[in-house]
């Protein structure tokens, strides 16, 4: 079924598309160091930077992947590398470089395109925050920083721009730091990210010492390459694994950070406390899919030692987080009454079926969903934001209703948003690439359980869709004053992504798997074979009866019911106690909060008290000894020193006085003692000679 | 008891008194007549040294005598004269009230 493969070819002398790559991630920077200069009232002038750095930035990834495309068409599978010494270090040098290859090429594009759709969202969306300048700087140093991450070549580059982005996202989510739930929540996003973060630069720093080189692709010289891969996987690492395994656990660990897998996916839902448009940019189609496009990236390093068919440690360990993540989070997203939290569960559930795709059927399974996914929950979230803005700043999806009629255009977007999500069939991109994961997960040859909590996912996934878009679009409006619809510069975009996840579907069906085929280098081509196999056909009817399922039963629970905000939820009416445990996240906050939060807490309280008495105590008593030492000193010097120095200069200042007496200034009276001793003098010198 | 012994305690007694006054004295010419019995005190014994020496034909006795006289006169001249400009200064010839040298 397989077919062979185009070998990647390595050219010596890289194109122009790719010699120029560099500028994509550059000119956003550029304009964000621009914009950064520019006074608080120059709004027009910094989202016109923004916006045209990052339209250049999409033009260029498009003039790329024309490159790749060419390229592929003539049966080459482009794979090009710039790449350079950044530190020499006597024989080993730290090298960076970026890659120009079929993966980056669709990421770039993806970043660009749906960054550059939420950038022009963002004029309308912030048009009356005051700090509008400030949020392009860091959205323009978020998207350059992005696109580093996609073209590096270098797990060196890709983790500094990996930092930035985290960065970016901390600064974002606290955009309204007025705010403290805003600034906690980006705190909590940094550190949680962080936990990540740190197992992640081990595993950079251990395949740094195994293979010498953090380029990915250098020729046959890098780290992902045959010779390398090789090398890692003849060295043993505990338990079992493989050097080559355990770094790629610990680089999945980073990947779980930033990807909000379970269980670091405690940041992502606080995370929706920043400017909707970062929801959306961030935290739905781009950074937190920089993890799902990190694994793709090392996929090679993943997979090294898997038999034909098989699976390998860290891949495993990469599905059944991504499947429990799925469901874990579509689970809770049931049960959340905030619009843009119940969106970022299912972003969480979302991203799991993304790692599980790679887990179990590949890079293209993966980064097909991650891509479709990118373009319809950045619409969810940009429509989400179009309500909370039609509805005064209102996120309480109880308080909404009957949208339907006051916002159309809206209405109509976020429909086909949700009904790519929910997966429905054969129209909407979702279907496909969810589909894709399925299938996947139904060949896979370890454990069918990931297929059964998956699909159990998107029947919840629907469920959850219907539910929300019954509170805020269907019945009647519960809310207070007008809601309105939102001007046209927030509602092209949404247009326009929802085309997008409409048609996105239909590049990579399994009629034309051409998505699949551009990944993996091997040529397109239309096969209706695959029409004739019934698993497929048995697999599409689960995956239409599943979102049927969840759809009917959504609409029977919620549909046309208005009702109050004081009111309790049908399913909390009927089961309080489970309802209890989703609506509070099933207390994994709570348990963070009892274990790590508190284990921290009573080591900084154990390190404050150390600090104070054992370091503190050695060095006031030694500060003691020293202060005892100089009032001796000072107790010699004052008495001893001090005192035998003005006796004696008293005792001459008293002779000096007495002798000044005889100074009388009378001739005669020194003549008088000059005959006295004289007389004296005679009388000693007669009384000497006698004898 | 030689004839020499007796000029030489004259001598001495002359000088005594000199010494005597030109130390007690507060009047400066008193002193100065002090300092001249001195001068003639030393004088006295010159000549008779001289007289009674080794070689009383020779005259370097008598020589010495006249010099210190024309010496002795020379001082007294210098002192007096000091004497009467301290008097015209200051209009005195008090001794103890000449302490202006005093540091």
């Amino acid at each position: 079924m397989i077919e062979q493969s185009i070998p990647f070819t390595s050219q010596e002398v890289a194109s122009t598309a790719a010699q120029l790559l560099w500028l994509i991630p550059a000119v956003p920077i550029l304009a964000a160091g621009i914009i950064s200069l520019l006074k608080q009232p120059m709004r027009k002038l910094s989202a016109t930077f923004a916006i045209g750095s990052l339209g250049f930035s999409l033009l260029l990834s498009l003039f790329a992947f024309a490159h790749v495309v060419t390229g592929w068409m003539h049966g080459l599978a482009v794979r090009e590398t710039v790449n350079f010494t950044w530190i020499q270090v006597g024989n080993s040098a730290v090298e960076l470089g970026w890659v120009l290859d079929p993966l980056s090429a669709i990421m770039l594009v993806m970043v660009t395109f749906v960054g550059l759709l939420i950038f022009i969202y963002s004029t309308g969306y912030m048009a009356h925050d005051e700090n509008f300048t400030r949020f392009f700087c860091f959205l323009s140093l978020f998207a350059g920083a992005m696109l580093g991450v996609v073209i590096s070549n270098s797990l060196l580059l890709l983790f500094m721009c990996w930092e930035l982005v985290g960065l970016t996202s901390y600064l974002l989510i606290g955009f309204w730091y007025q705010k403290p739930s805003a600034a906690a929540a980006a705190k909590k996003a940094f550190l949680t990210t962080r936990v990540g973060d740190v197992f992640f630069l081990l595993g950079i720093v251990w395949l740094f010492a195994q293979t010498g080189t953090l380029l990915f692709y250098s020729g046959g010289d890098g780290s992902m390459e045959q010779s390398a891969l090789a090398g890692l996987l003849a060295h043993p690492a505990a338990f079992g694994l493989t050097a080559a395994g355990a770094i790629g656990l610990l680089i999945f660990a980073g990947a779980a950070g930033k990807s909000g897998q379970l269980p670091l996916h405690v940041w992502l839902p606080d995370a929706m406390e920043g400017p909707t448009p970062v929801s959306a940019l961030i935290h739905a189609a781009t950074m937190v899919a920089a993890g799902v496009y990190l694994i793709a990236r090392v996929y090679p390093l993943m997979q090294a030692g898997a038999l034909a068919g098989g699976s390998t440690t860290a891949l495993t360990v990469v599905t059944w987080v991504g499947a429990s993540t799925a469901v874990f989070a579509a689970l809770i997203a049931v049960a959340q009454n905030d619009i843009k939290r119940i969106l970022a569960y299912s972003t969480v559930s979302q991203l799991g079926y993304m790692m599980a795709g790679l887990g179990m059927g590949g890079v293209a399974v993966g980064m097909f969903h991650l891509i479709t996914h990118a373009f319809f929950k950045a619409l969810l979230f940009m429509g989400a934001g179009s309500v909370i803005h039609g509805c005064h700043e209102e996120q309480d999806i109880r308080k909404m209703g009957g949208l339907k009629s006051d916002m159309p255009l809206t209405f109509a977007t976020y429909g086909i948003g949700m009904l790519a999500l929910s997966g429905f069939p054969l129209l909407f991109s979702g279907f496909w690439s969810k589909d894709g994961i399925l299938e996947a997960a139904q060949h896979w040859s370890v454990a069918r359980t990931p297929f059964y909590m998956l699909a159990f996912g998107a029947l919840l996934t629907a469920f959850y869709m219907t539910r929300q878009v019954s509170y805020v679009f269907l019945g009647h409006w519960r809310g207070h004053g007008q809601a309105h619809e939102s001007p046209k510069v927030m509602t092209w975009p949404l247009v326009i992504l929802a085309i997008f996840a409409i048609l996105l579907g239909v590049i990579g069906t399994p009629i034309w798997p051409w998505f699949q085929s551009f990944l993996s280098g091997q040529g397109a081509s239309f096969s209706f074979a695959s029409l004739t196999e019934p698993a497929l056909w048995i697999l599409w009817g689960t995956s239409a009866a599943v979102f049927i399922v969840g759809l009917s039963v959504g609409l029977s629970l919620y549909g046309g019911r208005s009702p109050k905000a004081t009111q309790p939820d049908v399913l909390e009416s009927a089961a309080p106690l489970p309802w209890r445990w989703l609506h509070d996240r099933l207390y994994v906050d709570e348990l963070y909060g009892v274990t790590v939060i508190a284990f921290y807490a009573w080591a900084g309280r154990a390190a404050d008290w150390f600090d104070r008495r054992v370091w503190g105590g050695a060095v006031s008593s030694v500060a003691w000894a020293f202060r005892g030492w100089a009032g001796l000193n000072r107790f010699l010097d004052t008495y001893w020193v001090d005192g035998s120095f003005d006796k004696g200069c008293e005792e001459i200042a008293t002779s000096g006085g007495l002798l000044a007496r005889i100074q009388t200034g009378r001739v005669q009276t020194y003549l008088r003692i000059l005959a006295g001793a004289v007389v004296i003098l005679t009388v000693i010198l007669i009384w000497s000679s006698r004898a | 008891m030689t004839p020499l012994t007796g000029y030489l305690m004259v001598a001495a007694l002359l000088f005594s008194i000199g010494l005597a006054g030109a130390l007690t004295r507060r009047n400066a010419i008193l002193v100065l007549i002090g300092i001249e019995l001195m001068l003639n005190a030393a004088n006295l014994n010159l000549i008779a040294f001289w007289r009674y020496g080794p070689h009383p034909e020779a005259l370097t006795g008598m020589m010495f005598a006249i010099f210190s006289i024309a010496v002795a006169a020379a001082e007294a001249a210098v002192g007096l004269g000091l004497v009467i400009q301290i008097h015209r200064h200051a209009h005195t010839t008090d001794l103890d009230q000449m302490n202006r040298m005093k540091g």
